[in-house]
């Protein structure tokens, strides 16, 4: 779809919060050799992550970053107009979990909130989204909210996806802002590609059963059910290094920056094999490369302003401060952001 | 390009150039795994500035079959 460009919106705040319990990928499953997880290690840069306990959902989680902010920040709820929940570990299928959380946090009867389900191109999608409505002369304050507890939807004995992902979540702030350099974003999707990345059992097309909790032997001696994720590892890494690239130099071209100006390139951080292979095809040096996947691995949507949150200084974000983020995954789906993050107050990360 | 394709090989899968023959079927090799094609792919891109589609590696048998490909389609 065309770019959606903004010169007086921009983020605000951003927080982060993840569980407390470490998962040393070293020491995560026997169902894999000690030669290939150091292989896996060694080519995605993932060695850590964090999983959450069996009581603990994505939308706890997310509460809990959305707190710290707020705390951070001393803003008036009542100023937040509308909360975006973007997640594919939702507490229930049905209600949406984003009405619950603004309950907790005390936003009040006329605050607007939905779901997006999206993972990896969610906080790209989710942040365009924060940012139209922000836009609106009416609306003050956005609160876009990612969470995921992906430790829950893959099976530890997927050779393809056991030692990725981590959870977490982030709080990201939205709302208008003066003399921000201006912010362009970009929207794209794939559908034929739907099943690269899927989980293809609960849902109504294979509704849950008996029969989607087997445990199934697949032909890289992968074992997992209908209902747990299922990657195919080497179509989504064609996609990434063909369609995310091409999409980041269109966003970069149409913002009329140059990479000299970049202070930050946050990509979605899938894993370090892909992200270094798109860094060096715009030749963005390693210091301007933000990665936190080393200690969180693949939070999916989250990854971006977690990212963001671990990697900078807390605190008011200032000096040059001109930013390229971009995420990409499931659907499939992707998108670019160029934006300031001049002013914003990062507000770190906490643990639950 | 075949010695080209070769080397690339060798590098990507940690064996001698040597040991790397036009009419290997590579994915008989025992480093040959999914993380190697995932180099493989990378640095043809990197080198030749092309992806090779999934369906076309798939077709891709032997080192030669591959140079060949890459030879007709390089940017």
């Amino acid at each position: 779809m065309p770019y959606i460009k903004f010169s007086n919106v921009g983020i605000t705040a951003i927080a982060g919060a993840v569980p407390k319990r470490e998962i040393d990928n070293r020491h995560y499953t026997h169902f894999m050799s000690e030669k290939e997880v150091e292989t896996v290690i060694s080519m995605t840069g993932i060695a850590r992550r964090r999983f959450s306990d069996a009581d603990t959902c994505s939308s706890d989680l997310a509460i809990a970053a959305a707190k710290r902010m707020i705390e951070k920040t001393q803003i008036d709820l009542t100023e937040i107009d509308l909360l975006l929940f973007v997640s594919q570990t939702p507490d229930y299928r049905t209600p949406p979990t984003s009405m619950m959380i603004a309950d907790k946090l005390g936003l009040g009867k006329s605050v607007g909130a939905f779901d997006i389900n999206l993972g990896c191109s969610g906080f790209v999608y989710g942040l365009q989204t924060a940012f139209l409505f922000a836009n609106q002369p009416g609306i003050k304050k956005v609160l876009l909210l990612n969470g995921e507890t992906k430790s829950k939807a893959y099976s530890s004995k997927d050779k393809a996806t056991s030692l990725l992902f981590g959870d977490g979540a982030a709080a990201t702030l939205v709302e208008k802002i003066a003399n921000l350099n201006p912010t362009v974003m970009s929207m794209n999707s794939n559908g034929a590609g739907y099943h690269y990345i899927i989980m293809p059992g609960g849902g109504y097309r294979k509704p849950s059963s008996a029969a989607t909790l087997v445990e199934k032997e697949f032909p890289d001696g992968s074992i997992r059910t209908d209902e747990h994720g299922s990657m195919d590892g080497e179509a989504v890494f064609n996609f990434t290094i063909t369609d995310v690239p091409k999409d980041i130099k269109a966003t970069v071209a149409e913002a009329g920056i140059d990479w000299d100006d970049v202070r930050y390139f946050v990509p979605h951080q899938a894993n370090r094999f892909i992200t270094n292979h798109i860094a060096k095809k715009f030749k963005v040096p390693a210091d301007k490369i933000l990665y936190s996947m080393d200690k969180y691995g693949n939070t999916s949507s989250v990854s971006i302003p977690l990212t963001i949150a671990e990697c900078l200084p807390e605190g008011i974000i200032s000096d040059k401060t001109l930013t390229v983020m971009t995420g990409f995954g499931v659907g499939l789906s992707w998108g670019t952001v160029t934006t300031d993050l001049h002013g914003a107050r990062n507000c770190g990360i906490c643990e639950l | 390009m075949l010695n080209k394709i070769i080397s690339l090989m060798a590098e990507c899968l940690e064996r001698e150039p040597e040991t790397i023959q036009a009419s290997d079927l590579f994915r008989k090799y025992d480093e040959w795994d999914s993380l190697a094609y995932l180099s493989v792919i990378a640095q043809i891109d990197d080198d030749f500035g092309i992806v090779v589609p999934i369906e076309d590696f798939k077709a891709c048998r032997t080192i030669q079959d591959l140079a060949s490909y890459v030879d007709k389609h390089k940017a």
